[in-house]
């Protein structure tokens, strides 16, 4: 049996031109005498390299990637909209794009024609769409409004008007891109249920989307790109698992640049024992007293440092001195990506260049809308400081990290028990948090469900 | 040759470009007040501003056997204003369709032709005020001569589509192109014997006019509809004929060519 879609070694490049396209006019063409040359492109941008799959008839093929990795393209490539600079396409059976939804309709127009004038576009028959108008409208739910003009509607009819029409063309093969976000929750169940008759019918999807979600419960089989290159085909568990965890690597090494680079110039910055001075600075001290809640004191209004409260630095005698800071998983292994009730450490490598007998450490966690979701400090907990001479080494261990997915800052520093900083990190340090439950919140408290009586669920996902 | 076979798919385009052509019209005058009948009121207009100018403002600054002047202009103003809102409506009309290139499987080409097509319609639905007109100054216009006038039709449609498919292509490209074309056909414009005959035009410059292929096609509607007797101008017609088959086929073929840019540069 034939693939619906054969996919055979295709590349893509597009052109780009050195000068902004927009400016480069006729005029300037001919009075440059430039005008072969602008029709020439400078540099080439290679969206795709050799991508090669083929879909079987009644598969559903999910493509999954980061933005900018060529799955548009490759869809485009498929619906033939753009003709792939080499290799080759074949698709076999009518073709549907769910690209731009209502690409065509007229605004000035009634609805009712513009699903006759989209049919035709999409290459049905007059009579045909005749024949599916009822269908057509019930399934946008659009009954009261099709003879007013496109115009009028809102935008979430005129996507659900357009998806309606092109999935009633009945195509042997439907492209997808990314457009289930088209309605509120029933009609997105609506058309789920319409793609799931579609394969009933064995016909063929092609699904480009960022929502592994649905990849991983509806495609027969993803296909992973990354800039241009096929990175993974297959079972979709496996080829979204492996995705994930590249996103994982990428972003870790994204934090772990931006990481360095802060900590780079806060260490250039001249240490001045009055910089910051006290409130903000003692972290963990501050969380004790009421009423000085992160640097509301006077602080924040006279000193230097005005907009302190969210600003990353580090300021200091450097007495004691932080010199390096690791943020390690469960393994071991130094990072900055780490699962929600993983075990975490932060470990501080310090130093004083005499004596020190009064000194304090302390750590502020802080989340993406720089919340403070904890803060403490040796003083706090009371451990009795009596020196630090020489190399030292701090460890800070959070058994089970139990914190919702996202972005996360630590504050770390040594001062006095009085608030004299000897060295502040404020907010130098980022941590990803990655959950698989969707909960919200600042804080997940150790927690189970458990249900009795006449109540039942089905197993969990 | 690729170019033919999609020149032949074309004609499996009739059905949409029919539906766009109706859409187009439809869609220009929705929401106004007098609806289609702004195609009749435009010339109709028009005519009246150039009767008056002719026969009161200026009376005697043509000779004599050229009464009613204003109907001279007229026979030459309907087609060319077919002619050139052709030409500068299509020179954006890829690029106001570009969610259709950019985003559905679409024949292109069909942009450009429907343009010409909806603006032919307009210059139709303009006829029965020339009609009017002629039949009001009792203008002999033989059985003969009404046959060829959608001879003459047929031929600027095939110069127009040409055209617009060649300026449509290059405007995606260059976008000021629009602006040159203005200008451009306001030149034309005036080298083109229609608020002027062309016996009147200096001698030396006749050679001139007559190298521009709209000027046979003005002075045959001319012959047609205002001037007396038969017709008279068919040999040249008939060269500029083959010369719009022509430019029809290069037109096609630049558009084709530049197919493939249209998605990526709109």
């Amino acid at each position: 049996m034939t693939p619906a879609i054969d996919v055979i070694n295709v590349s893509k490049v597009y052109r780009r031109y050195a000068r902004k396209r927009q400016f480069a006019t006729l005029k300037s063409a001919i009075l440059d005498g430039s005008l072969l040359a602008d029709l020439k492109p400078d540099e080439t941008f290679q969206a795709l390299r050799n991508v090669s799959f083929s879909v079987p008839k009644g598969c559903t093929y999910g493509v999954i990637g980061s933005n900018g990795s060529g799955k548009s393209t490759l869809l485009k490539c498929v619906a033939g909209i753009t003709r792939p600079t080499e290799g080759d396409v074949k698709v076999d059976g009518r073709i549907s794009a769910l690209i731009e939804l209502g690409a065509g309709f007229h605004p000035e127009i009634s609805g009712r024609e513009n699903i006759f004038i989209n049919g035709i576009m999409l290459g049905l028959t007059k009579k045909e769409i005749q024949h599916r108008f009822d269908e057509i409208v019930e399934f946008a739910e659009m009954q009261d409004f099709i003879d007013a003009p496109v115009k009028t509607y809102s935008s979430g009819m005129y996507m659900r008007l357009g998806f309606a029409v092109a999935v009633h063309v009945d195509p042997e093969v439907l492209l997808v891109d990314e457009v289930l976000a088209v309605g509120d929750q029933s009609f997105t169940h609506k058309c789920l249920d319409k793609f799931a008759e579609f394969r009933r019918r064995n016909k063929s999807i092609l699904l480009v989307t960022h929502s592994l979600d649905l990849v991983e419960k509806f495609c027969d089989v993803a296909h992973w790109l990354n800039k241009g290159v096929t990175k993974g085909e297959g079972d979709p568990k496996r080829v979204v698992a492996a995705y994930v965890m590249d996103v994982e690597d990428v972003e870790e090494n994204t934090l772990a640049k931006a990481e360095a680079v802060r900590v780079a110039a806060s260490a250039k910055e001249i240490s001045t024992a009055n910089a910051p001075d006290d409130t903000g600075a003692n972290v963990g001290a501050n969380f004790g007293s009421p009423g000085v809640e992160t640097g509301e004191g006077p602080a924040a209004e006279e000193g230097p440092r005005d907009g302190f409260k969210s600003e990353e630095g580090r300021w200091g005698t450097r007495e004691v001195e932080i010199t390096n800071v690791t943020i390690s998983g469960p393994n071991g292994d130094a990072g900055h990506v780490f699962q929600s009730g993983e075990s975490i450490q932060v470990r501080m490598d310090v130093t004083s260049k005499e004596k020190i007998t009064d000194f304090v450490f302390g750590l502020g966690l802080f989340n993406a809308d720089n919340v403070c979701v904890y803060g403490t400090n040796t003083n706090l907990e009371e451990f009795q400081p009596t020196e630090i001479d020489g190399s030292a080494i701090v460890t800070f261990t959070i058994d089970k990290l139990d914190l919702v997915e996202g972005t996360y800052r630590l504050d770390l520093a040594a001062h006095k028990a009085d608030g004299y900083p000897y060295d502040y990190h404020r907010l130098l340090y980022t941590f990803r948090v990655k959950s698989r439950i969707r909960d919200v919140g600042i804080y997940r408290p150790d927690h189970s469900w458990s249900f009795e009586g006449g109540i039942k669920f089905s197993d969990q996902r | 040759m690729v170019t033919f076979r999609n020149l032949a798919a074309l004609f499996r385009y009739r059905g949409l470009i029919q539906t766009l052509v109706v859409r187009d019209l439809k869609a220009r005058y929705r929401g106004s007040v007098l609806g289609f009948f702004w195609s009749f009121f435009n010339p109709l207009m028009l005519l009246l501003i150039y009767t008056f100018v002719f026969t009161k403002v200026m009376p005697g600054i043509h000779p004599p056997e050229m009464e009613p002047y204003a109907l001279f202009m007229f026979c030459g103003i309907l087609p060319w204003t077919w002619f050139a809102s052709s030409l500068l409506e299509s020179s954006n009309t890829l690029i106001a369709g570009g969610n259709l290139i950019k985003k559905v499987m679409f024949p292109a080409e069909v942009l450009p032709i429907v343009t010409v097509l909806a603006n032919m319609v307009h210059f139709f639905l303009g006829l029965p005020i020339l009609v009017a007109f002629l039949l009001y100054y009792q203008r002999s216009v033989g059985v003969l001569e009404v046959l060829w006038f959608p001879v003459i039709v047929l031929v600027q449609l095939a110069f127009t589509i040409g055209l617009a498919l060649f300026v449509s292509a290059l405007t995606v490209h260059f976008r000021d192109l629009k602006d040159l074309l203005a200008n451009f056909v306001q030149f034309w414009f005036f080298a083109t014997p229609i608020i002027y005959p062309m016996h009147l035009a200096p001698a030396d410059m006749a050679w001139l006019l007559n190298l521009n292929p709209m000027t046979h096609i003005m002075r045959s509607y001319q012959q047609v509809l205002f001037f007396d007797g038969p017709l008279g101008h068919q040999k040249p017609l008939a060269l500029v004929g083959l010369l719009s088959i022509a430019v029809f086929l290069v037109g096609y073929f630049v558009f084709d060519r530049l197919r493939d840019s249209f998605a990526e540069e709109v």
